[in-house]
């Protein structure tokens, strides 16, 4: 199988955009997994092959990376991908216990999608949100102190239909080829929703205003700016031109097996 | 008695804080302005004078980092921004960036300027969907404005800054395996020297530094090095974002000087949730060594962590109270850094896969005081023998764990079983 015509179209042309964006045309090669994943919902044998084609490298190397990432996934996942931290502290504050009633909810274990494809499941490691624990993730945005009963309900209103905003992000959920595409570097024009932050984000500053607590007030005679300095005093080493492949010799790092 | 200093989270309950109107109303770009009326070895001198160390947990002084670069070099130089926030426990540089992700990008843009780079990349983790929306669109604005592309406010100074996503891999905070996955490959780190100031990304002089290092530069370029400094301790400078989680009544971000202690910042917190006693805790992450209520009054400084026999990592106090079970707490730990090995070398990979089965054993009440031998054995194959320090970081918790609760260890031993209910331990299942 592969892409149709629009389909392999409209890829070439994004995928053009992503090589752009770097000295050199290889760096691509995440973004672009982001890309195809949102175009199949997975990385599927298609989307390794147009991003060998266009990368010129191997199917071989595409596959090598693909599989030490863990968010490019090798089957099907649901439109709203669930997870649920379980590492250390989310663990203990109550992750593990919403991870086994959800599973016992929903039938399906790690990275594995229910029948109908709405939901899938992952154990997640720490995602940064400790202070919200126990937390899960839809589609990779953020749902704070979690328990069992919100968790389940979660997954009902998603199976539903029902549109479910997530405690800090977007006001509504995205689906997970939506997300992807997000990651691949490709903006959705919703960064303005949601909140700044969570109420745990704020309990310092918070406390700081009530006590009228500040950093220490810098000299008030401080000098004004200036007039920036010119082009001319910022002559050493010569401006690069960004997007332009970088030539020369074979650098460390700039090929794979390099470790012999 | 020390107090909170919000200066990164000082906007944060602004309702626009995320957007270039919300962080110019208050101040922000100003810095910018200042900055290009310095020569860039001015600002480097400022960032080496103000005491800045890398606030990613390693505590590298920033500004001698970016004085590592060679003066020149055939190949650019480029700046890489580590947001790839991912250490269990740490949570500081995505809630920055969810809420004031222009204060990263000015600094990104004065970075640059001071280490002479004119490419920058953001390298974000994947899973963090929003923060990845508001760092585009404040790289955007930024471009709006005319803070980025070509000829910067008249200065004649051109740059231009990627957002990049990660994929899912914990790995890829180590700084060179940050530069392999960013040019597209496995996220495996790289030996050392040459380091990434010599040959960094596609073997230009790169710097690497940590979100919240970058964002505190705006400030020592508008305050100066002198009010950077008038905070924290002799040896470890400045403010930090001090994110406290777990057993405890008000858990979130805490902004103060370095050297603030733990029981300090309890106090301020509504100490440990109500009923219980603090057990154990780190004082910057997993990979840093557990510490107990006889540590309560450290201070949180580079110098005092150490000498505690800790490290003060990223400031993630994760805060476990009597009803935990450290050797379910280690045990996770453990599976997470197995999980997480990237393979390349055998300490590293043999050695998490050995504490995985072993804890998962030992927690399960099937070990013997021999098996803690073996398991120092093991951290002794690992420790200073890894490629990288993910392999020492996941000695940390399992030898601290064994120094400290040898006991509870035995216990689980003795009863054959762990002796924890987990159930008290949630956060519904707390009360006595």
């Amino acid at each position: 199988m592969t892409y149709e015509p629009e389909v392999r179209e409209r890829l070439e042309r994004d995928a053009k955009e992503i090589i752009g964006r770097y000295p050199r045309p290889r760096s691509a090669l995440l973004p672009m997994l982001h890309l195809v994943q949102s175009v199949d919902g997975h990385i599927t044998q298609d989307g390794i092959e147009f991003c060998a084609e266009t990368l010129g490298i191997t199917p071989a190397q595409v596959t090598g990376v693909s599989t030490f990432y863990s968010q490019y996934k090798r089957a099907p996942m649901g439109e709203f991908h669930v997870g649920v931290c379980t590492n250390t502290l989310c663990a203990i504050m109550g992750g593990d216990q919403i991870w086994d009633e959800l599973t016992a909810h929903t039938g399906v274990g790690h990275d594995e999608a229910m029948p109908d494809g709405k939901i899938s499941l992952e154990r997640l490691e720490c995602n940064a949100a400790c202070d919200f624990a126990p937390v899960m993730m839809v589609n990779w945005e953020f749902f704070d102190n979690m328990t069992p009963e919100k968790a389940k309900r979660l997954v009902d209103d998603l199976r539903a239909g029902k549109d479910v905003a997530p405690s800090r992000g977007a006001g509504s959920l995205c689906s997970w080829k939506q997300a992807a595409r997000v990651l691949a570097g490709f903006p959705d024009g919703r960064a303005h929703e949601g909140v700044p932050a969570g109420p745990e984000s704020l309990r310092g500053l918070e406390l700081a205003r009530e006590r009228g607590w500040t950093a220490p007030s810098p000299d008030e005679d401080r000098e004004q700016p200036h007039e920036p300095v010119g082009a001319g005093e910022i002559t050493d080493p010569p401006p690069n031109e960004p997007g332009e492949p970088i030539g020369g010799d074979v650098k460390p790092g700039s090929q794979e097996g390099r470790n012999q | 008695m020390t107090t909170l200093t919000p200066v990164l989270t000082r906007n944060w309950d602004q309702a626009d804080s995320f957007t270039r109107a919300g962080y110019e109303r208050e101040g922000g770009y100003r810095a910018l302005r200042k900055a290009f009326t310095m020569a860039p070895d001015e600002i480097v001198q400022a960032v080496k004078d103000s005491g800045l160390r890398g606030r990613g947990g390693a505590g590298f002084p920033t500004g001698m980092k970016w004085g590592f670069l060679p003066p020149s070099s055939p190949n650019p130089r480029y700046l890489v921004v580590n947001a790839d926030e991912s250490e269990p426990g740490t949570c500081k540089d995505i809630p920055l960036m969810l809420a004031n992700p222009h204060v990263l990008v000015e600094g990104v843009i004065i970075s640059s300027y001071a280490i002479r780079s004119n490419h920058a990349f953001i390298y974000i983790r994947g899973e963090v969907l929003h923060v990845i929306r508001r760092v585009q669109r404040a790289v955007e604005e930024a471009y709006e404005a005319g803070y980025l592309g070509k000829d910067i406010l008249g200065s004649g100074y051109d740059l231009d800054v990627v957002v990049h996503s990660g994929a899912g891999a914990y790995i890829c905070g180590e700084e060179t395996a940050l530069l392999d996955s960013l040019e597209g490959f496995r996220g495996q780190p790289r030996l050392k020297p040459p380091f990434p100031a010599v040959a960094g990304l596609y073997g230009g002089p790169t710097v690497i530094n940590n979100v919240e290092s970058i964002s505190s530069v705006p400030s020592i370029v508008e305050h100066g090095a002198d009010w950077f400094a008038s905070m924290g301790t002799e040896k470890s400078q400045g403010y930090g974002i001090f994110s406290l989680s777990g057993h405890v009544t008000k858990p979130g971000q805490y902004e103060a000087p370095l050297g603030i202690t733990l029981r300090e910042l309890l106090d301020m917190a509504g100490g440990v949730r109500a009923g219980h006693r603090l057990k154990f805790w780190t004082p910057g992450g997993s990979s840093t060594p557990i510490f107990t209520d006889e540590h309560l009054d450290v201070p949180l400084d580079f110098e005092s962590v150490g000498a505690a026999g800790s490290m003060l990592g990223t400031r993630a106090l994760q805060i476990f109270d009597e009803t935990t079970c450290v050797v379910r707490a280690v045990l996770r730990w453990s599976e997470f850094y197995a999980h997480e090995s990237c393979g390349k070398c055998t300490p590293c990979r043999e050695g998490t896969y050995w504490y995985k089965q072993m804890m998962k054993r030992l927690e399960a009440g099937q070990g013997t005081e021999e098996d803690l031998e073996t398991l120092l054995d093991i951290s002794d194959n690992i420790l200073g023998r890894s490629f990288c320090a993910l392999g020492d970081g996941a000695t940390s918790p399992v030898v601290s764990s064994i120094k400290l609760f040898r006991d509870e260890y035995l216990r689980h031993f003795e009863l054959g079983r762990c002796p924890f209910d987990p159930a008290k331990s949630t956060l519904w299942g707390g009360a006595k």
